[in-house]
């Protein structure tokens, strides 16, 4: 029996080898000592489906783009930041006007900041019209609520580390905003900062976490959500599934990811393009021992939430009006988390048109808010 | 061989020794499990405990110099460092001295002196405190800490009302 098996084993190799040697050449050579059969398959099995709404399906792709441009800019970056807050901000300085194409590189990670929230935030919210939450689906969408979060976490981190006034007093605000949950507030708050207050000890906070772990927990959840994408292809909207008999579907690979390609090299010429025409700007020295400048506000994404604590009665009934903006806050965090759970009927068109208004109602709070704080000059 | 005593083996155990075999495996489980629940444990706790800040200790400061005589003119202003916190000290139109936590009661911010106003004014979310220390408009909760003030020679002293 045991010599049996032995040959077996010994017929089979022989075949792979002789099927290997049929192929010359790099391909031929990796081919012959792993099996690419199965990675070829698994990469070639997707189809994307074509239909009207199909554009949407790029926006992954997008932020995807935009998160490595981040990876590689923030690693260019770290060669020559130094995170104190004695030196921080003249190292920035350094890179701004030292630096061979500082200026630049410190600019892109700017801007391609923001676009890759905005990217995660429109991709949220057309994956959330075309119901792609649905099952089997729902740990994908979970995965990416969480990813959008933590880019807000990069951001936020990340803005305060040139050190520089605004980001000294927003950082300041932001943290502080924190201390108002009951119980664990104020420990969270102390263990964000480093201490009571924001000083060196929260930027060096910061930057481990904007560098490492931030990145860290990042890469798997990213990891995660591109295999299932893989695993379980792209979703076909509820609409679109009804009215058309037949789909026409397109290769993932290669067809579709040479158009994301297109699409990528598009936006790195207007990224560059941004990035060197309006150069992020460094402001002054954060000074904590001057009075906070007037102008005070955090990035953009986090305006229209702050501006909402603004419309919050300082007391409300028996408790303090922060506590309930903070805490609503938190649970629409966790119920956009949960929306594939909350959300299952989705083949009644009825409470799918409940959902696509919440979506549309949300977008235009948040647009309409946001406006309103930018254009009130205080 | 082989072949022979393993399914006997797992019979027997079937038969007479069901409970034993079970909580034999349930016991290995247990230890097995809670091993290296504590050693995970081991591993978090210094962990968690280095990402807790260090309190640093300070000397309690109860006074400062915030300012030399003549330094200030009615109606104006100045931050200075109380300890690890701003202070500011303001001269009012009678040339009187005030000195409050310039420290915000809203978010923190660090409030500033308007001459325009003649009031203290915080930047952030347009608050407003007037010359007693107390919020009168925007969303600061609590008026400003307020200090003592004394001159002593040309220094102008400000320390904690204890
Ligand atoms: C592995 C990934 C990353 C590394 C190593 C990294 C590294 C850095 C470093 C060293 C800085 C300080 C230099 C400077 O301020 O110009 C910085 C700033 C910043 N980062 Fe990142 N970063 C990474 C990813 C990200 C991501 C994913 C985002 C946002 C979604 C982001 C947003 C920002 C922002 C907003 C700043 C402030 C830019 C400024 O005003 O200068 N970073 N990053
Ligand atoms: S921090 Fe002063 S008004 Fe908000």
């Amino acid at each position: 029996m045991p010599e049996n098996q032995k040959q077996s084993i010994h017929t089979k190799q022989d075949a792979s080898a002789q099927a290997g040697a049929s192929q010359k050449g790099v391909m031929g050579w990796v081919e012959d000592r792993f099996n690419l059969g199965g990675m070829k398959s698994f990469i070639t099995h997707k189809q994307v489906p074509l239909h009207r709404h199909s554009l949407w399906y790029y926006l992954g792709g997008m932020t995807l783009f935009f998160f490595v441009v981040q990876v590689t800019t923030g690693i260019l970056l770290l060669f020559y930041y130094r995170p104190s807050a004695e030196s921080a901000f003249e190292s920035v300085q350094f890179i701004m006007t030292e630096v061979r194409f500082g200026w630049l590189i410190r600019s892109i990670h700017s801007w391609s900041a923001n676009l890759m929230v905005a990217g995660a935030f429109l991709h949220l919210f057309s994956v959330f019209f075309m119901k792609a939450y649905r099952k089997p689906r729902e740990m994908t969408w979970v995965s990416g609520v969480i990813m959008l979060f933590l880019a807000m976490g990069f951001g936020f981190s990340g803005y305060l580390l040139p050190w520089n006034e605004l980001a000294f007093f927003a950082t300041k605000v932001g943290t502080e905003i924190v201390a108002v949950v009951p119980l664990v507030g104020k420990a969270l708050m102390e263990f964000l900062r480093g201490g009571e207050d924001v000083t060196g000890a929260t930027l060096t906070r910061f930057f481990a976490i904007h560098v490492a772990i931030l990145p860290a927990i990042f890469v798997s959840l990213l990891g995660f959500h591109l295999m299932v994408v893989q695993v379980q292809g792209m979703s076909v909207p509820p609409g679109v599934e009804k009215k058309e008999k037949s789909l026409r579907y397109m290769p993932f690979f290669p067809n579709f990811l040479l158009r994301d390609l297109l699409g990528w090299i598009i936006a790195l010429g207007c990224l560059v393009a941004i990035a060197a025409l309006f150069p992020w700007e460094l402001g002054v020295k954060a000074d904590p021992f001057a009075s906070a400048p007037a102008g005070i506000k955090p990035e953009w994404y986090f305006v229209f939430m702050f501006q909402t604590l603004k419309y919050i009665p300082a007391r409300l009934w028996i408790v303090d009006g922060e506590i309930v903006g903070v805490l609503g806050f938190g649970l629409i965090a966790a119920a956009v988390i949960f929306v594939p759970f909350i959300h299952k009927k989705t083949d009644h068109p009825k409470t799918n048109r409940i959902f696509n208004l919440i979506g549309v109602i949300a977008i235009i709070y948040i647009i309409v808010i946001s406006a309103i704080s930018y254009m009130s000059v205080e | 061989m082989a072949k022979k005593e393993t399914p006997t083996g797992a019979q027997e155990s079937k038969k007479a020794g069901d409970q034993i075999t079970l909580s034999r495996r349930k016991l290995i489980n247990i230890l097995l499990g809670s091993g290296i629940a504590t050693t995970f444990g081991a591993v978090l706790f210094p962990i968690i405990n280095f990402l807790i800040p260090p309190r640093i200790r300070e000397a309690v400061q109860s006074s400062v110099v915030a300012g030399k005589v003549g330094e200030l003119q009615p109606n104006s202003g100045k931050i200075f460092k109380f300890g690890r916190k701003p202070g500011i000290l303001v001269m009012n139109q009678q040339g009187e001295y005030r000195a409050f936590s310039a420290v915000c009661t809203h978010l923190e911010c660090t409030v500033q002196y308007r001459s325009d106003f003649k009031h203290i004014w915080c930047a952030c979310h347009n608050g407003h405190f007037d010359l007693a220390g107390k919020n009168i408009s925007g969303p600061p909760p609590r008026p400003l800490e307020a200090f003592k003030v004394d001159i002593k020679g040309e220094d102008i002293i400000v320390s904690k009302n204890l």
